[in-house]
């Protein structure tokens, strides 16, 4: 197993690098001058400020020398600097990421077990009009945006009935300090990580229903109905535990989406993480801090990726650690 | 009379809230809005609108200006004018400490403006006709101009030129220096936390040289990136006020009529935002004067004005805003005549011919103009195709010259010389650059006009001379004005003396107190 996940990581390192070359590429494709779009900012502009700025960013600089000085960077784990907010983006990322965390684990969780739990119930009484319900309530929320979903979460929770805050990571100005604190972190969180969560939600709630529709006509379950397990031994200990290998493909490959996700929600909720930041950044055409957010998503995903097939092998002992 | 129409006049008029005339109150904080959060407070280093709008209460300047634009004390307490107008003599208040507190002494004034220089696009080319500048005493600053400079007295405010600690700054990496992100000045409040994302926290300064003020203990500058949320965070009591801009448009007849709330406009007459399309007069349909003549008549402004912008602001006259020095309504008049439009076009020769239309990204309300300008110039059968972008593709395409029609909208600074003669001169055409003379007009008598305004004696000359350029450029529409556009803060009641000078929410809570 440790050569394996060896082997993955020194993968997934060349993977990274050739995702921060094409970043690095693609992102200078796009339109729009990052030293224009300071000196615009700063109301006014002439010949010796753009240039300045340019020096600044290095954009002076051939393509492939920017490409060699950043690439060097990364490898020694130095993400640059941030001229526009003037800091380092390692530390602008790094206050950052703990809200996304925060944020995407917990939607990750919500969807995973709310999904599950559904999608089980669905298949347990399917053709019933718990299965309709159920089915009906996932797609809506897979059908609706994220963004309108959040607005009108906003309307009712935080205008109407004034239950949950619209906005923020915490209080401001409250300084609260232990479980307090706590409590109210949780409470700002709700809404965004229901929001975030609801959406995927609906795609494990139908897969797991799907599945485990599959895996019930299948001879082992017949075969375990024989021997007189009783019904939800056999959904659990059997049907549950083979239907759910194709949801957590899914949830792997969803770890990438959820990030994109993130950046609606985090506008929305005014919530402080990395996809407000990349968002900031992709407007501004900072393009340190925007290679910088890629480099830690694309991390990010590889390192989902890997537990995925970890997990894969708990839930289903039979697949063999190969690469 | 629509709702809307009297929300504009009210705001025309002044504060909608009775100014009773009340003894300030000390304490308490106040919850207001930034919108986007700022890259940066260091503002000799960075210096668009949010960072400005913070590190006004952080940050002075030598000046600061009256809804009339007349200078008033800040950190010099007198000035003085030499006869031959070359020569002005600031006397600085005594007494001043940084937050620090080291003393702000004359040698802070020299220290800045030599930084300033390097780092300060609009301050240098302000800074221009200084010959030299000298400190006799700690406490005088003297600057002598190579000629007289009519706007001389009006480059002080906080955001124009913001004295910067000399001893925390000199001899250091000015771009890296860590007090960028905790800024030491000489204002009201002081810098204390920043929580990136969410939100920026001042405490009052207690040293403050002003007796009493500030009267608030604190300010929040919350953090809110999406309008609709900022509205919201309003109606539910979350933040007390809304800086003109932060929501949009549409949304500010409905706030208004919430309980305890009141809404001003006043504040921008010293930045006096002006709109305007610009006319691409290089090449195309748009190189004729008629066919620009023609844009004015079509376009609706009246329209724009009452529905896009909900009855706020005022129909452009011309190049300069009618909050400014010298400006003139005496110009030719271009009322909402599509038949007018249709004949100068004919006139031309146009023969529908593509014109592009790139509008502003910079939000709903001006998605929303785009469109019913293209509706009017395809009434007058102009063939227009609106280009989307983004801000920073958007201003890539004008300072490359990329585009036929675009929208933007420009600051004035309270003077032709400052923010009006950098859009029409020909000497400000130069390319990759989005605030000059993007649209390419040459003018060899409109450049000597501005030329020569600049250094004229006595201002009643230099009011012929501009009085004249506004005629000449209203006749030749280089760009097409639309709206000198109001950005109406909306608070709670109880916060009074939000605003008492020209420069608004940009120059610091120093007055504001509460009523609880």
């Amino acid at each position: 197993m440790i050569s394996f996940v060896a082997q993955r990581v020194v993968k997934g390192a060349i993977v990274l690098l050739a995702i921060v070359v094409l970043n690095f590429f693609l992102i200078r494709l796009a339109p729009g001058d990052p030293a224009v779009v300071m000196a615009g900012e700063a109301g006014a502009s002439d010949q010796i400020f753009v240039q300045q700025l340019r020096e600044k960013f290095g954009l002076d600089k051939p393509l492939p020398e920017q490409l060699f000085v950043y690439v060097k960077g990364v490898v020694t784990l130095d993400l640059g600097f941030s001229f526009r907010q003037q800091a380092p983006v390692s530390k602008l990322i790094l206050e950052r990421l703990p809200a996304t965390l925060l944020l995407t684990l917990t939607a990750f969780a919500i969807s995973l077990m709310l999904g599950i739990l559904f999608g089980t119930f669905a298949a347990r009484f399917a053709g019933t009009w718990l299965d309709t319900a159920i089915t009906i309530f996932a797609l809506i929320f897979y059908a609706m945006p994220i963004f309108w979903v959040a607005l009108m979460g906003i309307l009712l929770f935080s205008v109407t009935v004034d239950w949950l805050p619209s906005f923020g990571y915490e209080t401001v100005g409250a300084n609260l300090t232990g479980l307090a604190h706590v409590a109210d972190v949780a409470r700002h969180l709700i809404m965004p990580a229901m929001t975030l969560g609801l959406f995927f939600m609906a795609t494990y709630t139908r897969m797991t229903r799907a599945s485990m529709l599959e895996v019930k006509r299948l001879d082992f379950v017949k075969t375990a109905r024989a021997k007189g397990l009783s019904d939800a031994v056999i959904q659990r200990r059997h049907v549950l535990r083979n239907a759910l290998l194709p949801v957590v493909t899914l949830a792997g490959v969803h770890s990438g989406t959820l990030i994109g996700g993130a950046v609606i929600t985090e506008t929305v909720f005014a919530w402080p993480g990395i996809g407000r930041l990349m968002y900031d950044a992709l407007l501004q055409r900072d393009y340190n801090l925007l290679l910088g957010v890629f480099v830690i998503c694309s991390a990010m995903v590889l390192t989902f990726n890997l537990i995925t097939d970890l997990v894969y092998r708990l839930v289903d002992p039979r697949i063999e650690f190969t690469t | 009379m629509p709702k809307r129409v009297l929300l504009g006049l009210l705001l025309a008029c002044g504060l909608t809230a009775p100014a009773l005339a009340q003894e300030p109150k000390t304490g308490g904080a106040i919850n207001a809005v930034i919108q986007p959060e700022p890259p940066g407070l260091m503002l000799a280093m960075v210096q668009n609108g949010p960072v400005q709008m913070v590190s006004g209460n952080i940050f002075e300047g030598l000046l600061r200006y009256s809804p009339k634009l007349e200078p008033q004390p800040e950190l010099a307490e007198s000035w003085s004018v030499s006869e031959d107008a070359k020569t002005y003599t600031f006397k600085l208040r005594k007494g001043v400490t940084w937050h620090d507190g080291k003393p702000f002494t004359a040698a802070d004034v020299l220290f800045s403006l030599e930084m300033l220089k390097q780092t300060h696009a609009r301050a240098r080319n302000n800074l221009a006709q200084v010959d030299k500048v000298e400190a006799p005493d700690d406490y005088t600053v003297v600057f002598t101009l190579k000629q007289p400079f009519g706007p001389f007295l009006g480059i002080f405010e906080v955001g124009s030129m913001p004295m910067v600690p000399k001893h925390l700054y000199e001899g250091t990496d000015w771009k890296t220096n860590p007090y960028n992100n905790a800024p030491v000045g000489t204002g009201p409040f002081m810098f204390k936390e920043w929580q990136k994302g969410s939100f920026i926290r001042l405490v009052k300064n207690p040293n403050y040289y002003e007796k009493g003020k500030p009267y608030l203990d604190e300010i929040y500058w919350q953090i809110i990136p999406d309008a609709a949320a900022r509205s919201v965070a309003y109606e539910t009591g979350k933040v007390d006020v809304l800086p003109g801009g932060s929501v949009e448009n549409f949304d500010v007849p409905r706030l208004s009529k919430l309980k305890d709330t009141c809404v001003t406009g006043a504040g921008w007459e010293f930045f006096s935002p002006l709109a305007w399309l610009w006319l691409n007069n290089r090449q195309g349909p748009l190189a004729d004067k008629r066919v620009r003549q023609a844009v004015m008549y079509a376009i609706d402004r009246d329209f724009a004005k009452d529905v896009i912008w909900n009855g706020l602001g005022k129909v452009a006259t011309g190049p300069s805003a009618s909050t400014i020095k010298y400006y003139t309504d005496d110009v030719p008049k271009y009322p909402y005549d599509p038949a007018k439009a249709k004949a100068l076009l004919k006139e031309a020769g146009y023969k529908g011919e593509k014109i592009r239309l790139l509008p502003l990204a910079y939000g709903e309300t001006w998605q929303r103009w785009g469109e019913a300008v293209k509706q009017n110039l395809q009434d007058v059968g102009m063939n227009i195709e609106t280009i989307a972008t983004d801000v920073a593709g958007g201003n890539q395409k004008i300072g490359d010259w990329d585009y036929d029609i675009a929208f933007t909208y420009l600051y004035q600074y309270g003077d032709p010389a400052l923010g009006v003669g950098r859009n029409y001169v020909s000497s400000a055409i130069a390319k990759g650059q989005v605030f000059n003379n993007v649209e390419g007009y040459s003018n060899p008598e409109i450049d000597k006009l501005f030329a020569d305004g600049a250094v004229a004696t006595p201002d009643s000359k230099r009011k012929e001379i501009y009085e004249k350029a506004q005629k000449i450029l209203v006749e030749d529409v280089p760009v097409a004005w639309m709206l000198e556009l109001q950005f109406p803060t909306i608070m709670r009641c109880k916060v009074k003396n939000l605003i008492t000078t020209g420069i608004g929410v940009n120059d610091g809570f120093k007055d504001a107190w509460l009523d609880k």
